[in-house]
Formats: C-alpha cells, structure tokens, sequence
C-alpha cells in the first residue's frame, strides 16, 4: 500500500470537512471511538455534544432547516443508533437533509449478537431515503460522497452510514468528491417545457385560481422563494401554505391567505374548496390538508409541481403533472408568462376575491380578548409584535401550541419556521432551536413550546448551557396534553383520560438549575413584560406562561370531514360540533 | 377512474447491492402492496445489475404509486409495468412430487404428457415433475396431480420480458 493510506476515521473526517461540513451533533461511545479520536485532533469541524442521541438529530435538523445544507450527526452503534429513529423518521417525512453516522461492531462480530450490536441499516431501512453499512475503509471516502448527494439532491431526506469500528481503523485511500459519481441516481431538475406552457395557460384562463404550495418551496431554496412572490404577485391570484410551507411566501401579504388545513384559516380552506383552478407547488396533499378526499375540492383542475414523481396521484389525482425542482419550473413559468404578455384582467378575478374576502371577514383565528387570564394566541401574537424586526427563527414543539403559531405567527421569509409537520414529533422543537442557534450564532432562537412536549427533551438545556446558546423557551403553559384534551372534549365525551399533565417541574427553578434565567407569567401585563425580558438577556431563557388551559384552536376541519365542514371558535361564529361517526373516531 | 382491482407484472433492474431485495420487500409490506410472486437474480454481473420480477395486485392508482414508490429507491435503475406496456412473456418453472401407485401413477404420466412436463425424477412410488410455462398453466397441472398423489411442490416465481427487440 502506498504512503497516501488513512485510518478510516481521518478519511471520514476528511471526506465531511471536503463536504463544507462545519459542525457536527453527536455523542460517544465504544462503537465510535476512533472517529472521536480523529474529530480531536483536528479543528476544521465543530462537535456539540448533545445530551441525548434522540436530540442530536432534531438539531441537526434545525441547522439544516435554517440554513439549507444538511445536518450531520454522529452516534455510536445500538443504543446510540435506536436513539436517533425518531429524528431520521421525522426527517424523511419532511423531507431534511441529515447524515447521519453511526458506528457499528467490528465487521468480523456482525451477527453475533455482540455488545451494543443492532441491525442499524435493518432497523433504518424505512425511515431513511438511503442507508450504506460500509464494510471497507477504502469504500468509505465514496459512500460519504454518495450520501451526501443524495441527502441533498431531488427530495432531500436522511442517510445513516453504518461504520463497523474496525473500518474506522483500517488505512485505506481517499477519494476526493470530484471523484465520486453515483451511478444511476440523476432526480428529475428541469420541468417539461410543454407542461408548463399548458399550466401556464390553464393559469392565466382561470377564474377561482389558488396557489397552495408546502416544504418543497422552502427546500428548493429562497430563490424559490422569491420566484413564487414574484409569480404570485404577476398574477393577483390568492395563496396559502401548508404547515410546512410557512415562510415560502410573505405572510404579511393581502394575497396571502394563511395557512390551510386541519387548523386552517376559512378563507385557505373554502377557497381551496371552492377554486376552479389549484395550483400545488411543493406540497403533498397529506390528509391535515385535504380533509375527506372525495370532497376534496370537487371542482378544480389541478396542477401539480413536486420534484418526486410518487406525490403524483398518491392520494389525489391531478389533471396535471410536471416534475422537477419547483425554482426551474417557476422561472419557467415567470419566463412563458411574460414571453405571452400575458395579464390577469382584475375584472375576471374580481369576484372571487370578494367572495374570499367575505369569508375572510369571518376571523376565523380570531379569540376571546380578554384580560383576566392569558389568552394563548394574544400570547403567540404578542411574541410576534415584539420580535417580527428582529427576524427571528421560530421552532415549536407539538400539539395547540404549534398551531397557534403556525396560524398567528407571520413569517416573511423562508428558513424561519421549524416544525415536525409531518410526524408530529414532541420534543422537536428545543433541540432544533438549538441547532438554529448554532448555524445563527447571533440571531434570535425561539421554541414556542407546550409543557408536555418540552419534558420530552429537556436535557438537552445542558447543551444550551455547555455552549452558551441563548435559546427563549417560551412555553404556553396550559396544564394539560391540549391537543389531546380537545379531541377527548370534542370527540370522547370530555372524557379527559390521562391528559392532564401532573406533577410538572418548577419551570423557572428548572431553568435556573441548567444556568439558564427561568421567567413566569400569570397576567397579560406580566407576560408582556417578561417578552421583553426573555428578548433582552443574552442567555438560555424557559418562560412559563401561564395561560386559559380550556382553550381550543380553531377553525379545526375535524378528521374525516370535508373543508366546508369547518368548525369555527366562538368570536368567529360558533358552529356545533358534529357527532362524531365511527369513521371518524378511527382517523387520527 | 374505476377501481378496478387488475393484476400487473413489473420488472425492475437494480444495483445488486447489499440490502436492496429488503428495501423492495420492505416497501411492499411498508405500504400494504401485494406480492403474489416476486424473483431476483443478477443479469449483468460486469455492472453488478440485478432484475427484480413482481407480481402484484391494486388499482390502477396503486400499481401508478408501486411503479413510481419503486422507482425512488436510490439503487433501482429503472422500472417497467410490463403488463401495460406492450406484450409480454411470462415464464415459471415448477418441480411437483407424487406419491402413488397403479391407476393413479399412470394417469399421472398421462397428465404429466399432456402438459408437456418432464419425470426429472422416478421410484416405485413416485415421480418428480418439473414443468414451465405460466402460473396459470402451473396452477392447472398442480391441480390436476393433487388427487393423484401431490405431496410437495417448488415454484421459481415468474420470470418475465417484453416481447420485440427493445430492451427494458
Ligand atoms: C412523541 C409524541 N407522543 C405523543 C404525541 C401525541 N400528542 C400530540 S399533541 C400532544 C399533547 C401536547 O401537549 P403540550 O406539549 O402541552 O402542548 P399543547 O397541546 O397543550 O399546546 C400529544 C400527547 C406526539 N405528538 N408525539
Ligand atoms: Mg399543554
């Protein structure tokens, strides 16, 4: 062998720092040792030690989210390895870029039920877009090419790569990235022409258009971004965002009509509803968006956009498709629609948009003001009033919490908003915020959190403590499981089965023992003031606000319903709660 | 468009890497799809490709998101619904055991010829059979043998290829 030969570990160091790589989420263990080895004697890569391997995912997933390159993480084999399921099943369903290594038993104990072995690629199969178990060092330069490349082309998603520890010993060759070319996998970038010129003209011919567009905006970039803004604004039409997609156009905009679905506004869902022409960029047509699927907007031509051809007729059929990366096809469709000189005549659209502006009128996330307790949406509005000129990145946990912000919120910008749409993860939001800090050093970092969802990573205050990440807990504290509360209110006979959330920790005593400045509010002033204290320090805060723990959000499209089959809060016109179906009660 | 529940073969050539039959099986039995029969062996071993033969049922919606669900895992090269793409062919091979005697064994030769299935195996008890042809004309021959003594049957699964001179 010639002198160029590396251990396996300084060739993966190498290959991650060839990759841009500059921070690494992890946490050690037998099975990784000799990468930690390596990761010591050299500087080019940071690693944040995490206090829970579930927790160094979710991280990366927030630096990945906020900053579009992909996150890294590096954990050791069994546990370290089951650990981090939840956060690669959460990336692949909202489709994020993360790498993630971990190690493995040597290659000669595989299969021997040696300590701390687990199937890894086995058990990560189905919640990865791709895995490798690399069973040679001098494969291993290629496979983190590879992986790399696909974490980050077509439909982003996770990759583990399985290192068995006596590969990271091994001395083999590098190979430098210009090398690497992966076989066959070449996902589709550019649209067909003919397809966009045909939605091009169904769009400019429409009379009840509406732009419904998700993730796939946010991952194809801000200049996606601001292609869709400048394509939405050409044509006057109305558009609203998935969960997802908050931020992909500014939600400040009189064209903007806040996000659809379960949780959606009922100007977004009757005009999806109600369209004659929908045009989906980006999103899926999961079921929070499209409620009952044969009353699923029953009168409009559809046209899809979305870079992974098997979105297409998934759930519903669409009268046309066209694949690629939705910034091409945009400045596609920017590009046709002004070689056609083409205008929207006002006077066509005009009586949609009176007919959108009717619903609008309804307010429909409006509350009950009050000023003898905290109103959970003033505080999420009073959130964004004092913090919207600081452009700040929000994270959340799950459950109402996460849908009033999502609904109150304004984001104007892509990148901003991080949120587990698509598996609903608890715990989500305090590791990805840690994440967004450490990729926005100087930026305002905020997990709009609930008080069950943030106990299920607590520990990972240690690291914002360890590395000084000034992250703002903001919890909206109502006692109890919310969201499950609501649909045990709503659908179980108020039969609150263990929603109630006990025996909860003194938030503020807690933040103080993790270093951190523990904030509590009770009153609407109290809370006022203690955002401005939460924004002031330049520390890890956990702010407790106390708000109405009977609060529900509203308008909800309950599980097996269609869009017009709404059920709107009180302030905006209270409707009755339909019996629930058994068809029903067995959705989730 | 009808519901209608239709059967449909699908080829498909893949990467002959580590792990890649689970991946498939595990996105059939990940998504609820049917398998009725399903081969895989190497066809190119210079490129180290794979074929993977399906058998499979669904609506046309479904078999759409089998073809287009196969087609995004990262090691399929490409991937063919050979049922709606033109003619095909589709090829089995069997090996079936009976165990009789007098009347029976004969009227087992007898069948056997018939179908043009060969004894590749003879005792005074009994014959083995192999016979190729489609799963149809397999699932006819083994119903044929079963009151004449079938004891124990080994079917490949279907092989299949477009008929013409295009490739896959
Ligand atoms: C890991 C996990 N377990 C269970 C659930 C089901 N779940 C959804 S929302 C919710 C309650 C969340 O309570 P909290 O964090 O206090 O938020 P709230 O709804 O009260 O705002 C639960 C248990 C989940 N989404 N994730
Ligand atoms: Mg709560």
């Amino acid at each position: 062998m010639s002198n160029n030969t590396m251990t396996g570990a300084e060739i993966l160091i190498k290959a991650l720092t060839d990759q841009g790589v500059d921070t690494i989420f992890g946490y050690p263990g037998g099975a990784v040792l000799p990468i930690y080895d390596a990761l010591f004697k050299q500087n080019s890569i940071r690693h944040i030690l995490v206090r829970q391997e579930g927790g160094a995912v979710h991280a990366a997933e927030g630096y990945a989210r906020s900053t579009g390159k992909p996150g890294v993480v590096l954990v050791t084999s069994g546990p370290g390895a089951t650990n981090a399921v939840t956060g690669l099943t959460d990336a692949l369903m909202d489709s994020i870029p993360v790498i993630c290594l971990t190690g493995q038993v040597p290659t000669h104990m595989i299969g021997t039920d040696a300590f701390q072995e687990c199937d890894t690629t086995g058990i990560t199969r189905p919640c990865t877009k791709h895995n490798y178990l690399v069973k040679d060092a001098g494969d291993l330069a290629r496979v983190v090419h590879e992986g790399f490349y696909v974490a980050t082309n077509g439909r982003p998603g996770p990759v583990v790569i399985d290192i068995p520890k006596d590969v990271q010993i091994n001395r083999a060759e590098y190979t430098a990235p210009e090398k690497v070319r992966h076989k066959t996998y070449r996902p589709r970038v550019k649209g067909d022409l003919e397809k966009i010129r045909e939605a091009v003209e169904m769009i400019a011919q429409a009379e009840r258009p509406v732009f419904y567009t998700g993730g796939g905006i946010i991952n194809a970039g801000p200049k996606a971004s601001s292609l869709l803004t400048q394509f939405v604004r050409m044509t006057g039409y109305p558009i609203t965002n998935t969960l997802m997609g908050l931020g992909g156009y500014p939600a400040s905009d009189r064209q903007f009509l806040g996000m659809l679905g379960m949780h959606g506004s009922y100007e977004a869902n009757w005009a999806m509803h109600d369209c004659d022409v929908m045009i989906c960029i980006g999103a899926r047509f999961d079921d929070r968006v499209t409620g009952r699927l044969d009353a699923f907007s029953p009168k409009s031509k559809k046209i899809h956009i979305d870079i992974d051809p098997s979105s297409i007729n998934k759930n519903i059929r669409v009268d046309l498709p066209i694949i690629g990366d939705a910034a091409h096809i945009l400045e596609d469709m920017i590009r046709i629609w002004k070689a056609g000189a083409r205008q929207v005549d006002p006077a066509r659209i005009e009586p949609w948009w009176r007919q959108i502006d009717i619903w609008r009128a309804r307010n429909s996330f409006g509350y009950e003001k009050t000023d003898k307790l905290i109103k959970p949406q003033r505080a999420v509005e009073a959130l964004y009033e004092k913090t919207k000129d600081r452009d700040p990145y929000i994270t959340t946990e799950v459950g109402q919490h996460q849908m009033w912000a999502a609904q109150l919120f304004k984001f104007e910008n892509p990148n901003r908003w991080m949120t587990s749409g698509g598996l609903g993860t608890m715990g989500y939001g305090l590791p990805a915020a840690m994440g967004a800090q450490i990729a926005h050093p100087d930026k305002l970092v905020i997990d709009i959190a609930g008080e069950a969802s943030i106990m299920m990573n607590i520990q990972e205050m240690s690291t914002l403590a360890q590395y000084k990440l000034p992250v703002k807990i903001f919890i909206l504290n109502n006692q109890w499981m919310g969201m499950v509360r609501q649909w045990q209110e709503l659908m179980h006979g108020k039969r609150y089965s263990e929603s109630y959330v006990e025996s909860l920790p003194d938030f503020v005593k807690l933040a103080e023992s993790f270093g951190a400045v523990g904030l509590r509010a009770e009153t609407p002033d109290e809370m006022d003031s203690l955002i401005d204290e939460m924004i002031a320090v330049d520390r890890p805060v956990i702010a407790d606000v106390r708000v109405d723990p009977t609060e529900n959000v509203y308008p909800m499209v309950p599980s097996g319903a269609a869009h017009n089959e709404m059920i709107l809060g009180s302030e905006s016109g209270a409707s009755e709660v339909p019996q629930a179906t058994d068809e029903g009660l067995a959705l989730v | 468009m009808q519901d209608t529940i239709a059967r449909h073969t699908i080829s498909a050539l893949v990467d002959n890497e580590a792990g890649v039959l689970a991946r498939v099986i595990g996105l059939f039995s990940g998504r609820g799809y049917n398998i009725d029969s399903l081969t895989v062996s190497e066809v190119d071993s210079a490129n180290g490709v794979s074929r993977i033969n399906i058998v499979t049922t669904g609506t046309p919606m479904t078999i759409e998101q089998i073809k287009a669900q196969l087609d995004r895992l990262v090691p399929v090269h490409r991937v063919s619904d050979l049922t709606v793409e033109g003619p095909h062919i589709e090829r089995e091979l069997a090996l079936l055991k009976v165990r009789s005697s007098g009347e029976k064994r004969v009227e087992a030769l007898r069948i056997a010829d018939i179908f043009k299935a060969r004894a590749v195996d003879a005792t005074d008890r009994s014959f083995v059979f192999e016979i190729t042809g489609s799963a149809s004309k397999i699932d006819a021959f083994a119903e044929l043998m079963r009151p004449l003594g079938l004891v124990d049957m080994s079917r490949t699964g279907v092989a299949a290829i477009s008929r013409g001179p295009d490739e896959i």
